[in-house]
C-alpha cells in the first residue's frame, strides 16, 4: 500500500522522534512510504485565529503536495481533522473544492490508518509500565475518531493502561489559544496534570503533539516525573525496557 | 441588569474568576455531576442522536419561517383575548411593560425566571417606577436579595454560590435564622415568596417556547412559581426572545426533552406548563394576559452567518460542559449570556467593542458543539466572529504582523526550510540548557506555564533524516 507522510510543522520543528516512529510502524506493516517534500502547515495556526486569506495559502499548498498521493497519513489527529474542514472551508470555490474533498477522503491519522485501513491492531510492539492516554479534543469530536488509539495500546504488550479521569476535558492547549490566553489556559492544563498524577502512570501517551508538549511542558514545569509518548513511540517499542529507549521529555 | 454585567476588562474579570477558589469548586462539581446525569437522561431517549436532528430540523424550520409563525401566534393569542406587542428594542420592550403595570396602577409585581428581561432591563425600569418587585426563582432570588449580584450561569443562575453564601445573604438580609441546610433555606424562601404571589398585582413570566398554533407558551420549571405567577396575579405579562417559538404542541414536545434532559439531566422538570390568555369557563388564569415578543438585534442575526446561534433553547448544556466556563465562571464573560453560546451572542447582540475578547476565550474543543441538542455548531461560530474581528482590523497590530509572516512560512516549502535552519540558532539567545525561557509575545505566553525545548537542529529535523531514509529520491 502506497502511502504519503504527512508530518505535521510541529513534529518537524520540535518532537522528529514521533515523527520517525511512525515511519518505522508503517515500513514494518508494509506500507510504502514517501514524502511530498512541498509539504508545510496545515494552515490550523492562522485558520483557528480568524486569519483566513492567510490559511488558504498554507491549505492550498498541502492540497497541491499531497495531489498525486493515495493515502495521507499524519501523526496528530488535530492536524488531520483540519485537512476534514477544507471542504467547508473551499465551498463553492471552482478551483480547490474537489482538491479539497479528495486530500479529505484520503486522510488518516496514524492510528486511524492502521485499524481503519489496515485492518491491524496489534503491531507487535512491547512496552513495560504503567501509562495513561489522553484524548485530543480534535481528534474525538472533529475527526470523530474516539476508539483506534486504545485498540491499539490494549495489544501493546507489558503495558498497563490507567484511565484518565475527565478524560473529554480539553488540556487547554488550542494552539495560538495556550499563548494569547496563558492564565486560562494554565489552568486548564493544571487540572489535567493533576488527572494525569492521579493515575500513578509514569507514561503519559497521546495521539497529538500539541497537546502533549503542553501538558508534557507543565509537568516538566512543576518538575512532575512523568514522560511524554506519542503514541506511535509507544506502538514503534519493541522489547528493550521504557527508559533504555526514552520518550520525547527528558 | 443589562446584557453587560461588568464594565471592567476580560483580564480583570478572568482573574477575578481564577482566583475564587470557591466558584470554581461549586462550578466543577456542577459540571461533573450534570455531565453523568445528562448522558443518562439522553441515553434513556434511545438515538440521542436522530433526536438532536429533529431538534435542530424543528428550530431551523420555524426560523425560516418565523414571519409565519409569529403572526399565527399573534392572531391566536388576539383571538383568545390576550395582546401581544412586538418590541423592536429593549427600550420599547420595557416601555410597553411599564406601561402595562403603570396602567393597571399596579404595585407589586412578581416574576419567574427569564433571561430576555435581564437583557431588556426590565427590573430597572420597573423599580424606577416604583414598583415593589420580587424574583420568585430561588436562584435569581437569591440573587436580588444580595443586592441583585449577576446571573453566571442561564439556567442555575446563583450557580456560584453554595449553601453557607446563601445563609450568609439569608441571614444578613432577611434575618433568617437557621442552618445552612437547603431544605431550611428553601423552606424560608418559600414562606417569604407564598405572601408575594398573593398579594401580587401583575406576574411577569418568561417564556421557554410559545405555541404558534394555540396561541399559547410554554413553561419550563422545577419550583412550580412560574405557575403561581401566571395564575394567581390578575394581569400576567410573558416575555419572549422573537425566536422563542414552536408550530405546534408535538414540536414543543421534542423540544421540551430536549431541554430537560440537556440541561438538567432530568426526563422533564417537575412543572411542564402550557397557558396563555383565560379562557371562558376556565376556573384560573390571568384576567389579562400580554405577551411582548422582543426582537433587540435578532433580526439582524436571522439569515446571516450566524443564524444557527437564533436556534439556541437556552438549555445550559454548552456551559456544562465548557472547560473554559469550568475555570473563569460566568461572571468573566461580563454579559447575562455566559460560556460559549454567550461568546456566541453576546458580541451580536452587544457589539465586539465591548465584547471582541469573548470569542477568542476557547480553546475550540468542541465540547459545546458536540452537546448542543440542536447542533449548533458553536465554535465554528466563534472561528466566524474571529474572522469578523480580524477584519475588521481589531486585533494589534503586531499580531497581524506575526500572523501575514505565519501565512507565508506555513505555506512555503523553501521559507519553511529556512525556518528549520535558523530555528534552532535563532532560539539560542532564548535559551538555558537547551529550553526556553523567555521570548517576545506569544513565546512568553508558553513559557510562562509550560517548558519548551529548544527546536531540534535542521540535521536532525524528522524532514532532513527522511530525506536521508529515502535515499534522496523524493520530491
Amino acid at each position: 500500500m502506497k502511502v504519503s507522510i504527512f508530518s505535521t510543522c510541529l513534529v518537524d520543528l520540535m518532537t522528529p522522534a514521533a515523527g520517525k516512529a511512525m515511519v518505522e510502524v508503517l515500513e514494518r506493516l508494509g506500507c510504502e512510504l514517501d514524502y511530498p517534500a512541498s509539504q508545510v502547515c496545515c494552515g490550523q495556526p492562522t485558520y483557528n485565529s480568524g486569519y483566513l486569506e492567510d490559511s488558504k495559502l498554507a491549505m492550498k499548498n498541502m492540497m497541491l503536495a499531497f495531489e498525486h498521493s493515495d493515502y495521507v497519513v499524519g501523526p496528530s489527529g488535530s492536524c488531520i481533522a483540519m485537512f476534514h474542514e477544507y471542504p467547508k472551508i473551499f465551498k463553492g470555490d471552482p478551483d480547490w473544492e474537489l482538491k479539497a474533498v479528495a486530500l479529505k477522503e484520503k486522510s488518516y491519522e496514524f492510528t486511524q490508518f492502521i485499524v481503519r485501513v489496515l485492518g491491524i491492531t496489534d503491531v507487535g510492539a512491547r512496552l513495560d509500565g504503567t501509562a495513561t492516554y489522553h484524548r485530543s479534543c480534535h481528534m474525538t469530536r472533529l475527526l470523530g475518531e474516539k476508539e483506534t488509539p486504545y485498540q491499539l495500546l490494549e495489544q501493546v504488550r507489558g503495558l498497563q493502561l490507567e484511565p484518565l479521569k475527565n478524560s473529554d476535558n480539553c488540556c487547554g492547549f488550542g494552539g495560538t489559544f495556550s499563548v494569547k490566553m496563558p492564565e486560562i489556559s494554565g489552568q486548564m492544563v493544571d487540572e489535567k496534570c493533576d488527572s494525569v498524577m492521579e493515575t500513578g502512570a509514569d507514561i503519559l501517551i497521546s495521539a497529538d503533539m500539541g497537546c502533549l508538549l503542553n501538558i508534557g511542558g507543565r509537568l516538566s514545569r512543576k518538575g512532575l516525573p512523568v514522560k511524554i509518548m506519542h503514541i506511535a513511540e509507544v506502538l514503534n517499542h519493541t522489547s528493550e525496557p521504557a527508559a533504555a529507549k526514552g520518550g520525547l521529555s527528558s | 441588569m443589562s446584557l453587560k454585567t461588568d464594565n471592567r476588562e476580560f483580564g480583570e474579570r478572568t482573574a477575578d474568576g481564577i482566583g475564587n477558589a470557591f466558584m470554581r469548586s461549586a462550578v466543577s462539581s456542577a459540571q461533573d455531576s450534570l455531565k453523568t446525569r445528562r448522558l443518562t437522561a439522553a441515553t434513556a431517549l434511545g438515538d440521542w442522536e436522530a433526536w438532536r436532528v429533529v431538534g435542530q430540523t424543528i428550530r431551523q424550520h420555524t426560523l425560516q419561517n418565523l414571519d409565519f409563525y409569529l403572526n399565527q401566534l399573534a392572531d391566536n393569542i388576539e383571538a383568545k383575548g390576550g395582546q401581544i406587542y412586538f418590541a423592536a428594542t429593549k427600550e420599547e420592550a420595557s416601555s410597553y411593560i411599564r406601561d402595562v403595570v403603570v396602567s393597571k396602577q399596579a404595585r407589586k409585581i412578581v416574576k419567574s425566571k427569564s433571561m430576555v428581561t435581564e437583557e431588556i432591563e426590565m427590573n430597572k425600569v420597573l423599580l424606577e417606577a416604583g414598583c415593589d418587585l420580587i424574583e420568585t426563582d430561588l436562584g435569581e432570588y437569591i440573587l436580588q436579595i444580595d443586592d441583585w449580584d449577576p446571573p453566571s450561569h442561564i439556567v442555575a443562575p446563583a450557580l456560584h454560590k453554595d449553601r453557607n453564601q446563601i445563609k450568609r445573604v439569608f441571614t444578613e438580609k432577611l434575618g433568617y435564622t437557621g442552618d445552612e441546610s437547603p431544605e431550611k433555606l428553601a423552606r424560608h424562601a418559600r414562606e417569604v415568596l407564598r405572601q408575594k404571589f398573593l398579594e401580587a398585582d401583575v406576574g411577569i413570566t418568561g417564556c421557554n417556547f410559545a405555541v404558534a398554533n394555540m396561541g399559547a407558551i410554554n413553561l419550563v420549571t422545577n419550583e412550580g412559581n412560574g405557575d403561581l405567577t401566571a395564575a394567581i396575579p390578575k394581569t400576567q405579562i410573558a416575555v419572549m426572545g422573537m425566536e422563542r417559538i414552536v408550530p405546534t404542541m408535538e414540536e414543543m414536545e421534542v423540544l421540551d426533552n430536549l431541554l430537560c434532559r440537556s440541561a438538567v439531566g432530568q426526563k422533564l422538570t417537575s412543572y411542564i406548563t402550557v397557558m396563555g390568555p383565560k379562557a371562558a369557563g376556565e376556573s384560573d388564569g390571568p384576567e389579562e394576559f400580554h405577551l411582548v415578543v422582543v426582537d433587540n438585534g435578532r433580526s439582524e442575526i436571522l439569515g446571516s452567518e450566524f443564524n444557527e446561534a437564533l436556534q439556541c433553547i437556552r438549555c445550559g448544556a454548552c456551559l456544562n460542559v465548557c472547560p473554559i466556563y469550568r475555570h473563569i465562571g460566568g461572571h468573566a464573560y461580563g454579559s447575562i449570556y455566559p460560556g460559549p453560546i454567550g461568546a456566541v451572542i453576546t458580541p451580536l447582540l452587544g457589539g465586539y467593542d465591548d465584547y471582541k475578547e469573548l470569542p477568542f476565550a476557547s480553546s475550540l474543543c468542541g465540547a459545546c458543539t458536540d452537546v448542543c441538542p440542536v447542533k449548533i455548531p458553536l465554535h465554528e461560530q466563534l472561528i466566524m466572529h474571529r474572522q469578523n474581528i480580524v477584519k475588521e482590523k481589531r486585533t494589534g497590530a503586531a499580531e497581524r504582523f506575526q500572523m501575514k509572516a505565519a501565512g507565508r512560512l506555513l505555506s512555503s516549502p523553501s521559507m519553511f526550510g529556512k525556518v528549520l535552519r535558523l530555528a534552532n540558532p535563532g532560539s539560542r539567545m532564548m535559551s538555558k540548557h537547551g529550553r526556553i525561557v523567555r521570548g517576545p509575545g506569544l513565546i512568553q505566553g508558553w513559557v510562562g506555564v509550560r517548558d519548551l525545548n529548544q527546536p531540534v537542529k535542521q540535521a536532525d529535523s524528522f524532514r532532513t533524516w527522511m530525506k536521508e531514509r529515502q535515499g534522496g529520491t523524493q520530491q
